[in-house]
């Protein structure tokens, strides 16, 4: 390689290590605003502000949905593993939207500490399988589970 | 090996050579993506089970991660191809780099249209400003930056130096919109496919999705050499061998 | 093969117009993609023909 070349590809490797640092810092400083949403644990921290529109997600605790009979008004618990917060929604659910599935709701934190959406989107994880694997796969844990429970006594 | 390279770098650099070799594999690549998209389609449109969750709409897929892959390889090699004419001031690095540019966005758009039509029946929005959706609508940005770039400056040299600075800049983007998913929450899931671990989908749908991936890279080698043939006609058309060309 | 009939696959479980919809755009942008090029070279080499023929004419003239 002739040194003006040498010259050049250095030139070049600077270029894109440089933008590659301060693109890096830029995303790390902002990383609390790239987040598309805050966790339970955010909401019980205190760290969201009450009446402020911002988004919320979670998983959907299984066997907290409850919908009420003459209107679409629902309530369930999304939880991120640690703490728990209420959502509250006045409309018609994802198509997606199961117990147990991850959602991000827009809305805004009450008083009472109740989230009062005015959007629900549904989160789908990364697996793809047909409906018969996952059927076997629930099974194949509730027996693990009944084994292990049946085990205990 | 090293000289191998080497001597198949110095030849690429030829464009009579690419030209004359090329005209031989384009059948051939012609015949693999016709087949290999006929084979991904019937396969993932007619027997792939559909998803326990999402019903027949995760077939979507067979489109849109393709596209998505190559939307972010077909920049690298964008950029790589610019940093090659940067140094060693090949021509037919910027001219590679040149064509590439309009295939890639066209790839991008492609990710991004589906992806936004697969969000509606699934997420229940067209769109939402999460990281992965963001930066792969900035990669679109980019494309459309570097294609302006290449026509907007007087001498088309100095178009191709400035393009190809964009390509290598943006090349930042390409890390980003992988690991947005994994830095931040997201509406997007996690990657479904990764070198590392084994892929999360049944094999019935996953060996459709493999097929069109790699199809899909066959096609867009087969754009990439009908452009740059093209480009070497229009920039060569005053040498002799093209005038042989058009005029047997 | 999923589906018992041609109307059962257009219809993909009432998702039809959304899967039909991508596969829809994204072969028209394919299609773009591959007549693109094949038009370009048949101007081109139409076009850098007619340039040489007329080049020669006006050669063989002086």
């Amino acid at each position: 390689m002739t040194p003006k070349r040498k010259k050049r590809l250095i030139l070049i490797l600077f270029l894109v290590a440089g933008v590659g640092t301060a693109v890096g810092l830029l995303m790390y400083s902002l990383s609390q605003n790239i987040n598309l949403f805050m966790t339970p644990t955010q909401i019980a921290n205190g760290e969201v502000p009450y009446g402020r529109t911002i988004r919320a997600g979670g998983l959907v605790v299984v066997g907290s949905l409850q919908r009420s009979q003459d209107s679409l008004v629902s309530e369930f618990k999304v939880t991120d593993g640690n703490a728990e917060v209420t959502i509250t929604y006045d409309g018609i659910l994802p198509d997606l939207f199961r117990e147990g599935q991850g959602i991000v709701a827009m809305g805004k934190l009450n008083r009472d500490n109740v989230f009062v959406a005015s959007e629900v989107l549904a989160k789908h994880d990364e697996n793809y399988m047909p409906p018969e694997v996952k059927d076997a796969l629930e099974k194949a844990h509730l027996d693990g589970k009944e084994a292990l429970e049946s085990a205990r006594y | 090996m090293w000289q191998w390279l080497k001597r198949l770098y110095h030849r690429l650099g030829s464009p009579k050579w690419f030209y004359e070799i090329t005209a031989k594999w384009i059948p051939w690549l012609a015949i693999i993506s016709v087949v290999g998209c006929v084979t991904g389609l019937v396969l993932g449109l007619l027997y792939a089970p559909a998803d326990y969750l999402q019903g027949n709409s995760f077939r979507i897929i067979y489109i849109h991660v393709p596209a998505a892959i190559l939307a972010q390889s077909a920049f690298m090699m964008m950029a790589i191809a610019g940093a090659v004419y940067l140094i060693w001031k090949m021509k037919m690095a910027a001219w590679v780099a040149k064509v590439i540019a309009p295939i890639g966005a066209g790839f991008c758009l492609i990710a991004l249209f589906t992806g936004a039509i697969w969000g509606k029946p699934t997420w229940g929005t067209w769109w939402v400003w999460d990281a992965r959706l963001t930066s792969m609508l900035l990669l679109l940005f980019l494309y459309f930056g570097v294609m302006a770039l290449q026509q907007a400056m007087d001498s088309e040299e100095s178009g191709f130096k400035a393009a190809a600075i964009l390509a290598l800049v943006g090349l930042v983007n390409i890390p980003i919109i992988k690991y947005s998913v994994e830095w931040w929450n997201t509406l997007h899931q996690p990657a479904t496919l990764k070198l590392t671990e084994k892929p999360s989908m049944h094999p019935d749908m996953l060996i459709p999705l493999l097929i069109m991936i790699v199809t899909t890279y066959v096609f867009f080698a087969l754009l990439v050499i009908l452009r740059t043939r093209n480009e070497i006609l229009w920039h060569e058309r005053k040498r002799s061998w093209v005038k042989d060309i058009l005029e047997p | 093969m999923e589906f018992n009939s041609f109307a059962e696959f257009i219809a993909m479980g009432g998702h039809g117009l959304y899967v039909w919809l991508s596969y829809g755009l994204t072969a028209v942008v394919i299609a773009w993609n591959v007549a693109q090029p094949v038009m370009r070279r048949r101007r081109l080499l139409k076009e850098q023909a007619q340039r040489l023929r007329r080049e020669k004419k006006h050669d063989a003239k002086a």
